[in-house]
């Protein structure tokens, strides 16, 4: 029936719609000082998640803090923090089930904490070295790991959407009670890759959850120079998506939602778009300096409602958290991560013979031609390459 | 055996993967119960079920990312762009993400288990975007497969080798030849191997190589030359990545001498790589310049279509150019 999803109601004088004619409410269930709303409904949480949460939560931290001063030391190359998007993050990772499929963009390294990643295994990504599962190939901070459900990182923006449709799909037709979830900025939401992969999603029926960051900026450019609509969860009523807005610094709210989100997914073989509101904390990048952009007033009054703190007040109120136990956690993650990034640094890069593996599932004769001519030149040269050249 | 048009040895090779591998599925635009606009999934969706072949809403970059989650997720996945000239879109998803998807991670994730099949190549009257060879834009990307076939016997047997190899692959099919060509296919499953270039005439003046649509021009422009005396080699790369470097530079250290033909414009294409390798590889052996006989720098024209073709008399000109040299 061509055009059936278009409602019939007919006027007959001239009237527009606008942004405002559409309500998009914001979930909230917690409040500053860590106690719900009266009317709120809590999600389902035990004590053992909210520790298996917040434990996330205070490494997460704990590795920001202490990899943005590696990478100021020329330690690492390059860094990212996750800094006041940590109730996003791990509210929604803590609804999945270990095997739902996650697909990041590069803000979202709690949640691979949250799925059991090592200490050592952020370091050995992190400084490049012969025990990186990318082999040292990707930029710090692309993760990836198939033992835990977490797809590679990569850089281009977007590009996941389509694909986390592709995955869902894939887990439906596979029978598995599984769903994909996809992370991205609302600056990525811009991109062409966002809007085949939701209307896909929603026209093939495939179980994914969006899960947008709206964080106010996408590097410099804040969000009235990103989108003039209502936010980007109007969008997803437009896909015919079922969505939901929620305070992304409230992890009783992100997790209440998601955990709604993947039922429904799961029951009806569709995609749920949620846009958790929130603030980017730290600088974009360690390439990037935001006194360029924005107010040190307007970051304060974020600060102000740092979703950790919020979250922490909650699990202190229930009792499920001392004072003094928390900053014991702080102390023992610092050394932990101190004493892995000495380990780590000194662990060997990968083999020289690693540069051409993996481009095909088996090198191409020209392949194996072009890394014996490297390799004969690097052993002319074995000052030039010293990373490689003592393992030749 | 059986008589078949190339469409028809397509359809048959999509059918056979399909029987084999229950995870496989067959996705496009247009490509369901109305079987393509070319009718190379026909009947496909009603043997197999609409959740195998369907239609996908009308975005090359939505359908090649919607592939690169399946197989990353060990499905099986065809996707159809219905034009190669359609196929840019699609490009960041090819170059960025299929290509990389394996070494990027580690071989943690790989979207081996995709193909994309897209009709490529002129002399239908399809103007600029309906007509273009953009075989060199993947052969600069390291990562993809690179795969034309000559006709309805090659085009089965390389595409269901392509379904199979476990890295992703760009399946260009010429659709002047949909129709046109009709040969012995055989029914049962087959493959040809990617890679390998196939020595189609034996020959001892000068080997010419093509691929797709072209390899009817340079067999016409052969029987020409051969008329006045000169002995062809002709040999069908069949691979542009990884192409057969050997099977060529062999031939050429026999013959001496290279022509390159193909429909796409000369500056960037393909022939300027095989050009440039087989120069280094047989130096001491060429006793006249490799010659290419390509589209010329400019948009494919409407009009103008068989002034622009790389055709049979251009070729025949080129093959004593080179052998008088």
């Amino acid at each position: 029936m061509s055009n059936a999803s278009t409602n019939q109601e007919t006027v007959h004088k001239v009237s527009f719609l606008d942004r405002e004619s559409l309500h998009i409410p914001i979930l909230k269930i917690l409040q500053a000082d860590g106690t719900p709303y009266e009317e709120a409904v809590l999600p389902q949480i035990d004590e053992a998640l909210a520790k298996r949460i917040y434990d996330a939560c205070v490494f997460t931290r704990v590795l920001d803090e202490r990899m943005l001063g590696a990478q100021r030391q020329g330690r690492i190359s390059f860094y990212m923090t996750c800094t006041g998007e940590e109730a996003a993050i791990l509210g929604s990772a803590a609804a999945l089930d270990d095997k739902d499929v996650i697909l990041a963009q590069y803000r979202e390294h709690a949640a691979l904490r949250y799925r059991g990643f090592t200490t050592e295994q952020f370091m050995n990504q992190m400084f490049s070295n012969e025990k990186d599962l990318g082999k040292g190939r990707q930029m710090p901070i692309h993760y990836g790991t198939a033992a835990l459900h977490y797809q590679t990182i990569s850089s281009p923006l977007g590009t996941q959407i389509p694909q986390a449709t592709g995955v869902g799909y894939s887990l439906k037709m596979k029978g598995e009670r599984n769903v994909a979830i996809c992370y991205f900025g609302e600056g990525a939401a811009s991109e062409g890759d966002f809007h085949a992969g939701m209307n896909m999603a929603a026209v093939l029926k495939s179980p994914v959850i969006f899960f947008c960051r709206n964080n106010g900026y996408a590097i410099s450019t804040p969000t009235e120079e990103q989108f003039a609509g209502n936010g980007i969860a109007s969008r997803g009523v437009g896909y015919g998506m079922h969505t939901i807005r929620v305070d992304g610094n409230d992890m009783l709210a992100v997790l209440a939602a998601t955990q709604q989100a993947r039922a429904y997914a799961l029951e009806h073989n569709a995609p749920v778009l949620i846009e958790a509101m929130t603030y980017r904390l730290g600088a974009h990048s360690t390439s990037d300096d935001p006194s360029g952009y924005r107010s040190k007033e307007e970051e304060a009054k974020w600060r102000e409602h740092d979703p950790v703190k919020r979250f922490k007040l909650w699990l202190i109120n229930k009792g499920w958290l001392a004072e003094a136990d928390d900053e014991a956690m702080y102390e023992r993650y610092r050394e932990e991560v101190l004493a892995a990034v000495k380990v780590a640094e000194k662990i060997p890069a990968p083999r020289i013979d690693e540069i051409i593996e993996d481009v095909y599932d088996e090198p191409t004769p020209l392949l194996k031609k072009q890394l014996e001519s490297l390799k004969a030149h690097v052993k002319k040269y074995p000052q030039a390459y010293p990373k490689t050249a003592g393992r030749l | 055996m059986a008589e078949m048009n190339m469409l028809q040895a397509i359809n048959s090779a999509l059918r056979i993967a399909m029987e084999q591998d229950p995870s496989m599925l067959v996705f496009g635009e247009d490509v369901g119960h109305f079987g393509g606009v070319f009718r190379a999934t026909s009947g496909l969706q009603e043997a197999f079920g609409k959740a195998r072949c369907f239609n996908t809403p009308l975005t090359e970059q939505g359908i090649a990312g919607f592939a690169n989650g399946l197989a990353s997720n060990g499905t099986t996945a065809v996707a159809e762009i219905q034009f190669a000239d359609y196929i840019f879109p699609a490009f960041d998803q090819i170059v960025n993400e299929s290509a990389k998807f394996r070494y990027r991670s580690g071989n943690e994730f790989n979207v081996g288990g995709l193909v994309y099949r897209t009709p490529y190549g002129g002399g239908i009257a399809g103007g600029h975007y309906h007509s273009q060879s953009p075989e060199a834009y993947f052969t600069q990307t390291p990562g993809l497969k690179v795969v034309v076939p000559r006709n309805a016997h090659q085009a089965k047997g390389l595409l269901l080798a392509s379904i199979r190899d476990k890295n992703p692959v760009v399946f260009f099919e010429p659709k002047r030849l949909y129709r046109a060509s009709v040969g012995e296919v055989p029914e049962g499953d087959y493959e040809l191997p990617l890679g390998k270039a196939e020595l189609v005439k034996e020959g001892k003046d000068i080997t010419l190589l093509a691929w797709g649509a072209q390899m009817e021009i340079v067999e016409k422009a052969a029987e020409m030359a051969e008329k006045e005396g000169i002995s062809c080699e002709i040999i069908d790369l069949r691979t542009l990545s990884p192409w057969d470097v050997d099977t060529v530079a062999e031939s050429v250290k026999k013959t001496g001498r290279l022509l390159i033909n193909h429909e796409a414009p000369l500056t960037g294409g393909f022939a300027g790589e095989i050009a440039a390798t087989i120069q280094e590889e047989c130096f001491l052996y060429l006793e006249s310049p490799i010659a290419r006989v390509c589209g010329l720098d400019t948009p494919y024209p409407l009009i103008h279509e068989k002034e622009y073709m790389p055709d049979a008399l251009k070729t025949f000109e080129a093959i004593k150019a080179s052998v008088n040299f």
